[in-house]
């Protein structure tokens, strides 16, 4: 997809595989089984938790990004990003 | 003399670049494009008698398209095809690497020619697979290995990498003098001595090649997003019976006018994981109610109106490329600039 010049935000609790294949916008997500939910929230608190998410993914969609890089939910640094490994150690694995 | 036939797409034969990616397949006579280099370098020993030429899209995203195109092969009296090269290209190699394969599989010799990160290669079957650059600025440098290699497949001979051959070759019994143990011990030992790991190896593995990442959204409130999902959500029942392990194909389902993913109309199937919570809420594998309300309130454009859906477990690197390349294709030609992809 990004290949294909579609920029894609995997949302993902597999940070580490995602990088590991070169995925280069990458948000971290809750659980393996629920990417986008967490069954421990009380409903109305899950869901404001989700849309901050996808608030996250969109903000990676207009990040330039040079290799795997992963977003963030921060509880106050909305925006919080840090960069994965160097291309060459990424995608040797 | 051998009749040899060439397939590029609409870009190399002067039909349109992206805008004309979804030109349905046409039978030109004679070389075209990088076709009349080829001829040249072939000599008096072969000639191109025709060009095939299809979309980008079109090729890599319709169902039928190879045996259409392997039809316009033969009528054109094929002794020989060529695809490509296809360079770094996906959806134009996918298209080469599966004609070639029909090709080779109906008997026709057949040579598709791309760059070995290529995403098509895996698609090549037993098809043999030359060498070219990364681009189209390799293009005689590649035609250069492509013209002695048909040269030699006309004559029936088998194609190895002294040829420039790459990707998957077939894997043919023979008698060997050692035992399993002793070649390991004997590759140990030259390993050890420094040689290069990835020479040291009777059989080689495919690794994971590097994504050059695409340019970012310049604005996300005029953009039109697509959600995707490898954690296989689809309709209660599994209407079109998708796998829970080893995908062999993606399917999409309209998510127009919905607000958000009902219990009880959606489940998953992955079999990789508990899929108790998801089913519970399906927004919690495709995030659709949240971006629905980001739509809603501007922040981005546009939702696409179909979830592209296949399971990622167990499945394939060769086979998700592929997936990967048909659904960049679906959303181009749709218009749509960006995606979400869920992951489990």
């Amino acid at each position: 997809m990004e290949r294909a010049g579609i920029p894609t935000a995997v949302i993902t609790n597999l940070v580490t595989i995602a990088e590991q294949v070169g995925a280069p916008r990458i948000v971290l997500g809750r659980g393996i089984p629920y990417p986008t939910g967490d069954p421990d929230l009380p409903p109305h608190a899950e869901r404001a938790w989700r849309r901050r998410l996808v608030e996250q993914a969109l903000v990676a969609l207009a990040t330039p990004v040079e290799r795997p890089t992963v977003f963030e939910v921060g509880a106050q640094d909305v925006g919080a990003q840090h960069v994965g490994a160097q291309p060459e150690e990424a995608t040797r694995a | 003399m051998m009749r040899v036939v060439h397939y590029i797409n609409q870009f190399y034969a002067g039909l349109g670049g992206e805008e004309a990616a979804g030109l349905s397949p046409r039978l030109l006579d004679g070389p075209a494009g990088p076709g009349r280099l080829l001829d040249q370098l072939l000599g008096d020993e072969h000639e191109v008698v025709a060009t095939v030429v299809c979309g980008d899209n079109h090729a890599a995203g319709t169902a039928g398209v190879t045996e259409e195109l392997l039809g316009m092969v033969r009528e054109a009296g094929a002794e020989l095809l060529l695809t490509g090269p296809a360079f770094g290209s996906g959806r134009y190699g996918m298209a080469c690497a599966r004609l070639a394969a029909a090709g080779t599989t109906a008997g026709l010799p057949s040579l598709a020619a791309m760059h070995p990160d290529n995403p098509g290669i895996g698609e090549a079957g037993t098809a043999p697979v030359i060498a070219a650059g990364a681009s189209a600025r390799k293009m005689r440098a590649s035609l250069q290995r492509v013209a002695p290699a048909l040269a030699k497949l006309a004559a029936g001979q088998a194609l190895t990498e002294q040829d420039g051959r790459v990707g998957r070759s077939a894997r043919l019994g023979r008698l060997v003098e050692h035992t399993a143990a002793q070649r390991a011990v004997e590759l140990v030992l030259r390993r050890l001595a420094g040689e290069d790991a990835d020479a040291v190896t009777e059989i080689p593995l495919g690794g994971f090649d590097s994504v050059e990442p695409a340019a970012p959204v310049e604005k996300v409130g005029a953009a039109s997003v697509a959600l995707l999902t490898e954690g296989a959500l689809v309709p209660a029942g599994n209407p079109d019976r998708l796998e829970s392990a080893r995908a062999t194909r993606w399917l999409r389902y309209s998510v127009d006018g919905l607000d958000t993913l009902a219990d009880g109309d959606w489940e998953s199937v992955d079999g990789g994981f508990a899929t108790t919570a998801a089913n519970a809420d399906p927004n919690r594998l495709v995030p659709l109610d949240a971006a629905r309300a980001l739509q809603r309130d501007g922040a981005v454009g546009g939702l696409h109106d179909e979830l592209l859906v296949t399971v990622g477990n167990g499945t394939s690197v060769v086979t998700a490329r592929r997936f990967g390349v048909e659904w960049a294709a679906r959303l181009r030609a749709a218009g749509v600039q960006a995606a979400i992809l869920t992951a489990t």
